[in-house]
């Protein structure tokens, strides 16, 4: 895992957007700059709930991905590319490469049980009173978001970067 | 409706081919991106083509329907488009920064990598 | 869950009950092991030093997983591993026969060799960017298409090593890289979406898209025409994979911009998966299309052998004269496909695993000559002898074996070839196969002659030393080209046993189907 920035900076300057080039001052109103943190913030759960949801409903890790991903679209659009590195903590492409381990190692739990590669196992506990369905599949789809996450957020970002960010 | 569908696979492919064949990067990105959809639409329509029963299995059966639409076309379409969207996401960011390095997006001018001047081989000592 | 209210009978048509032998996750272990150490490398990509040091014994493991799964093959023949218990043709299934982990096994010493350049080639700001990450991806897509047993799994191979070549592809972004990798990913992308295209008419006609079942339901088929139109576009999509004659030209544009141990890479690996697919769907699921479109094949490999050849005679930059010889071997592989016969086909494997090795040698050979002269031009290269008699040598013997000259590698598989097209009566593609080989000869030692042999245009000539970095993988390689040169009998009968598979495909489809009977038609 890639390590925290050792300073955590606080929510962004406001006044940062003033600088901006006029290239992205379409964007840039203060309406959109005072939301954009809470859509994000929406976004992201609602892309959590999308990818639970998908195991037995439409949904799943890769639509889910793509809603956290435009999340981060829109706070970069926002508040610019740095204030979303600092709010990832991880870099993006450290987040796709947890998904994949997270996908593969789903995938080779099924060595310990001797069946074939990427066999669905499932464990029923009783968490406070209620039995939760948890199995390999879900793990590989919590995979899958993560890799969408981080890779389509890498791009995105390197889309938005301009020279002054 | 297969019929219909091809026919519109063909324009599809037409107008990827067409934009492909322009000199200018973003046109063949554009292409590129019909293209995708083109060969989507392809997958579903060899899955042939059933209306309005889903694929999923109800509460109590063991098997699909046997009027249920081909799940295997879908899945394989969704990992097309993924595939497709992440490639397109790729080219886009290559093509961008190709353009902000070599301040064009006309092939014929990026010639960096071939130059036309390129000197031919020393013919002795 | 659902499975308890159906009958046992029914289950067992349709899912594996009984336990895996552990000796058959050896099948998946290449690619999976690749993907997780590929993953694990990005997530530590701020530490180049400790990537290097997990990557290459991560490279080694690799090899001798390779190994071991030939030697599982050649004892048990073909192993079959489906995904998530499902029987093929519903699941997903990972075949792999002698061709495939035999192709397998030469890209991961490739792989391996080129891990190793990097540690001096790549320096460790550009490491930083994920070269060895990238390396073990692509490695983990080359593998998983040499040995799956699913067509649309192998268009996601492809697409997993394609897109990885593209990280690395533009691995430092200078301004001619960013060129070359335009053209080369736009191009490729295309190539892959007709393969694409391929793989959705094969399955409106055949309903199943495991190799292994298509094999099986082709011949009952004949030659009707979507089977034909559909070989001629996997022809289409795999040539262009492959760099053949019409759909070439993303090559020599491409392979000379990026770091040169990416370049010898992509010219060990990439391109021979394009000529694997081609012999597992021409030749193994297709033969009857096969067949009928073998001298269109034989013209498109003498075309290629030829634009190579010619190509390379013409380059005064070293690395696109070796991207021209590149196109030349492939030209010399189509060739035997094109033919058919066992002694053909084995000839063409043969040759698929000589350039594979040779080609990343000529490159990275390329490297150390290009840092020695300062410079990749003919004009300004010269008087390399001098400054380093052990890289001439290598150079010596690496020209000789890429022109098929003995006592190296590249000598028995042409020889194969010539005598097959001989005996089959193609004189025409036996002398073309000569032709080109005299041509290579010809380009490749007037390089020797300006950049080794030539007393130095300017200044004085101070002897230079081969670092380990480069001298351990390019004396290694080479060794290996002398001595598979020297003593060719075990490649050869390996080849031939492949070729013998790849034409009788009885063992493989045994492998997917252990009753031989194929379950049911299309799915519902």
């Amino acid at each position: 895992m890639a390590k925290p920035k050792p300073a955590r900076a606080p929510k962004p300057d406001p006044a940062e957007g003033q600088k901006r080039s006029p290239m992205r001052r379409g964007m840039d109103t203060l309406i959109f700059r005072t939301m954009a943190p809470y859509l994000t913030a929406l976004m992201v759960l609602f892309s959590v709930f999308v990818l639970l949801r998908g195991h037995n409903q439409p949904g799943g890790g890769f639509i889910g991905g793509l809603i956290a991903a435009s999340a981060f679209a829109i706070l970069g659009i926002a508040q610019g590319v740095s204030a979303v590195r600092r709010a990832l903590w991880f870099d993006p492409t450290a987040i796709a490469a947890a998904g994949l381990t997270v996908s593969t190692l789903a995938g080779l739990m099924s060595l310990a049980a001797d069946v074939p590669f990427m066999t669905a196992l499932w464990v029923f506990p009783n968490i406070f009173g209620t039995e939760v369905a948890l199995s390999t599949p879900m793990l590989f789809d919590i995979g899958v978001y993560l890799v969408v996450t981080g890779a389509i957020t890498t791009v995105a970002l390197a889309l938005e970067e301009r020279e002054d960010d | 409706m297969e019929g219909f569908m091809s026919v519109i696979v063909g324009i599809f492919f037409a107008v990827a081919i067409y934009l492909m064949l322009s000199q200018y990067i973003i046109r063949i990105l554009l292409g590129v991106a019909i293209l995708g959809n083109a060969v989507n639409l392809l997958l579903f329509v060899a899955g042939r083509v059933t209306r309005e029963v889903p694929p999923i299995i109800g509460k109590g059966a063991d098997a699909l329907p046997a009027s249920a639409a081909n799940p295997l076309p879908q899945a394989l379409i969704l990992t097309a488009i993924v595939i497709s969207f992440s490639f397109f996401a790729f080219l886009l960011v290559l093509a961008y920064r190709a353009y902000q390095t070599l301040k064009t997006d006309d092939t014929h001018q990026m010639r960096l990598a071939e130059p036309e001047d390129a000197a031919e081989p020393p013919l002795g000592y | 869950m659902a499975a308890n209210s159906i009958p046992l009978e029914a289950l067992e048509k349709s899912m594996v009950l009984a336990p895996v032998p552990a000796a058959h996750w050896l099948v998946i272990a290449p690619p999976v092991w690749c993907l997780l150490l590929g993953a694990i490398l990005i997530m530590v990509r701020k530490r180049p030093g400790l990537q290097a040091w997990l990557a290459i014994p991560a490279l080694a493991a690799l090899v001798l997983i390779d190994a071991a799964l030939l030697f599982a093959v050649t004892r048990e023949g073909p192993v079959t591993m489906v995904m998530g218990r499902w029987l093929p043709p519903f699941g997903i299934a990972f075949t792999v026969d002698l061709t495939g982990a035999l192709f397998n096994l030469t890209g991961g010493i490739a792989a391996l060799a080129g891990g190793i350049a990097a540690l001096g080639d790549i320096d460790r700001t550009k490491r930083a960017y994920g070269f060895y990450p990238f390396l073990l991806l692509m490695v983990g897509g080359v593998s998983g298409a040499f040995l799956t047993g699913d067509i649309f799994n192998l268009y996601v191979w492809f697409e997993v090593l394609l897109i990885s070549s593209f990280g690395l592809i533009i691995l430092g972004s200078e301004r001619a890289q960013l060129d070359g990798a335009t053209k080369y990913a736009i191009l490729n992308l295309i190539g892959t979406t007709l393969f694409l295209i391929a793989v959705g008419i094969l399955y409106a006609v055949f309903g199943t898209l495991n190799m292994a079942d298509i094999a099986a339901k082709a011949p009952k088929l004949g030659e009707i025409p979507p089977l034909m139109t559909l070989g001629l576009i996997f022809i289409a999509a795999f040539s262009m994979k492959a760099a053949a004659f019409p759909v070439n030209f993303w090559l020599p544009a491409s392979y000379h911009t990026p770091r040169i141990v990416v370049a010898g890479l992509f010219a060990g690996l990439l391109t021979k998966v394009g000529v694997y697919a081609l012999l597992r769907v021409m030749v193994m699921i297709f033969p009857q299309e096969g067949n009928a479109y073998s001298l269109l094949i034989g013209v498109v490999a003498i075309l290629t052998m030829l634009t190579g050849a010619l190509g390379a005679l013409a380059q005064s930059d070293l690395r696109r004269m070796l991207g021209y010889i590149v196109i030349t071997g492939i030209g010399i592989i189509l060739s035997g496909v094109a033919l058919g016969g066992q002694t053909a086909i084995a000839g063409a494997l043969f040759y698929a695993m000589h350039s594979m090795i040779v080609m990343l040698a000529l490159y990275l050979m390329a490297g150390v000559a290009g840092r020695m002269g300062g410079s990749f031009s003919l004009h300004d290269l010269s008087g390399l002898y001098a400054r380093s008699p052990l890289l001439a040598a290598i150079t010596l013997a690496l020209f000789f074996s890429v022109s098929g000259l003995p006592p190296f590698s590249g000598f028995w598989p042409k020889a194969m070839l010539v005598k097959a097209t001989f005996d089959f009566g193609a004189w025409w593609q036996g002398g073309v196969i000569l032709v080109s080989g005299l041509l290579t000869t010809i380009a490749v030692m007037r390089a020797f002659a300006l950049g080794w042999w030539r007393m130095p245009v300017s200044g004085t000539v101070e002897p230079a030393r081969i670092e380990a970095s480069e001298a351990v993988p390019l004396v290694g390689l080479t060794l290996l080209s002398l001595g598979i040169g020297l003593y060719p009998e075990p490649l050869l009968a390996l080849a031939q046993t492949a070729a013998a598979g790849l034409l009788e495909p009885t063992a493989y489809l045994h492998s997917v189907f252990p009753g031989l009977s194929p379950l049911g038609g299309p799915l519902p």
